[in-house]
């Protein structure tokens, strides 16, 4: 049987689509990066801006912010597709379902968890965060987020189909993300403190793992369920 | 081997075997938990190190322990709902949901008040106290899912892809109390040797934490009758029933 394209060219096509409708609509890539750094100065303003009190709390303020960025941001993954219905016809097409949810998957987050990872640094200077904690930060935002955009993915394809599923999007997907939270907030303290921190590291790179070869098959199936 | 089962797939049959079930599960949940509160709280020895208040135990531990047994169940019936299209196991994960949900919070309410008089504190941010903090997220997770679908099958779909998804919480909240140091004690109930418990109080805890799993099984019938009800109100028996009880 002649499939037409082969998986890599596949992949790469819906890769390149999403970008290319990202890059189009710019707002989509700027605004959750907006949120992500206008929730971090809240939190000086909020606190009052003692160094020494900055420095404790700031590796939790980054990851929550990044947190609730990523799941901002998440609505556009599927919506517009199903919208239009161009996701009916990803899911009829003869490509693994797969590897479009893993190409979508990719793109969001090449286009939310980069720019968030490249502007953690100045964050973490606004917060005074520990010098030596910068590699750990972008460490665990680097192996991190990826685990986001999977997971949230997963709730977004439950609820593409539902008028108002913002809120419930929260529901459903901030319980999965708090092991992610713990296991980075620990590494950065940990590094904070010169304490090693590989431990944690492996920790959410064995989650990166373990949903990268998981959660497509979650997402696909919750699509099916969605599009009906 | 299990032709037996297929039947049982006909919801009029469901209903007929859980109005017969419902009746036995009732009963021995209320003998059960009545003898294990009744001996846990009157006739079991006073701890040594912290009096009376460990009796709450008796509450404690079955209500925690079958939070998470809910929660396998309701994930399993959501893969058997999922894999073999069974309706009944759609509507008997949406049925023990709730339930799960409820006794999840009792397991925390009696945890805290435990906490409050043993450790000075109603809460800490501790692994074991959490992850029970997370199943409860996930059981209002998949009720909301369940809800804010208009079509029910589809709804039952989505929360049961919730409901597995969630499945990796379990073995955490397991060995929460292994895998970090942790203020919560660790587990003194042991299936495979000795438990590192006095038998006077062990029994009374066994009897209770079977009671609970059996009234958690009569509250999921009842809710599972409804479902079923629910379900089917256009099908011509469950008129013909609701005429002969109206006619009574």
């Amino acid at each position: 049987m002649k499939r037409g394209i082969s998986y890599t060219q596949a992949f790469a096509t819906v890769l390149k689509r999403d970008l290319k409708i990202a890059v189009r609509h710019r707002g989509d890539i700027f605004n959750p990066l907006l949120f992500f750094v206008m929730v971090v100065t809240l939190f000086p303003l909020g606190i009052g801006p003692e160094p020494q009190v900055l420095t404790r709390i700031a590796p939790g303020i980054i990851w929550v912010a990044a947190l609730l960025a990523s799941m901002l941001s998440l609505e556009r993954l599927f919506k517009a597709d199903f919208v239009d219905g161009s996701l009916e016809q990803m899911l009829l097409s003869p490509q693994p379902l797969y590897l479009t949810v893993l190409a979508k998957v990719l793109a969001h987050w090449i286009l939310t968890g980069v720019p968030l990872i490249l502007v953690s640094p100045l964050l973490a200077v606004l917060l005074h965060l520990e010098e030596n904690s910068y590699g750990a930060l972008m460490s665990t935002l680097a192996l991190g987020t990826p685990v986001l955009s999977l997971l949230g993915a997963i709730g977004v394809a439950l609820t593409v189909g539902l008028r108002k599923g913002g809120v419930l999007l929260s529901l459903l997907i901030l319980p999965l993300y708090i092991p992610v939270l713990i296991f980075a907030t620990s590494a950065i303290d940990a590094a904070g403190m010169n304490l090693p921190y590989d431990g944690q590291l492996a920790i959410i790179g064995a989650m990166l793992v373990g949903s990268l070869t998981l959660a497509p098959f979650a997402v696909g199936a919750s699509l099916r369920v969605s599009t009906n | 081997m299990w032709k037996w089962l297929h039947p049982y797939a006909d919801p009029e049959r469901a209903y007929q075997l859980s109005d017969k079930l419902l009746p036995w599960f009732t009963f021995l949940a209320i003998a059960f938990i009545a003898t294990g509160t009744v001996w846990g709280l009157a006739f079991a020895p006073t701890d040594y190190q912290q009096g009376d208040s460990y009796r709450i135990i008796f509450i404690h531990v079955p209500a925690a322990s079958m939070s998470m047994a809910a929660y396998m169940g309701m994930a399993t019936a959501a893969f058997i709902g999922l894999v073999w299209q069974i309706k009944a196991a759609d509507w008997t994960a949406a049925a023990i949901a709730p339930i799960g949900a409820v006794v999840t919070f009792i397991a925390l309410f009696t945890g805290a008040s435990w906490g409050k008089p043993m450790w000075g504190t109603w809460w800490v941010w501790d692994a074991r106290l959490t992850s029970e903090l997370v199943l409860l997220f996930l059981y209002l997770g998949v009720i909301a899912l369940y809800a804010s679908f208009e079509d029910k099958v589809l709804a039952a779909r989505a929360a049961g892809i919730l409901a597995i998804v969630g499945v990796i919480n379990i073995p955490i909240i397991k060995y929460s109390v292994e895998w970090w140091s942790s203020l919560h004690q660790p587990s003194t109930i042991r299936i495979t040797e000795k438990s590192t418990m006095s038998t006077d109080m062990l029994y009374p805890l066994l009897i209770n934490i079977f009671g609970f799993g059996l009234m958690i099984g009569a509250l999921t019938l009842v809710r599972f009758k409804a479902e079923i009800l629910a379900r089917n109100a256009m099908r011509p028996w469950v008129r013909e029933m609701a005429l002969a009880r109206g006619a009574k």
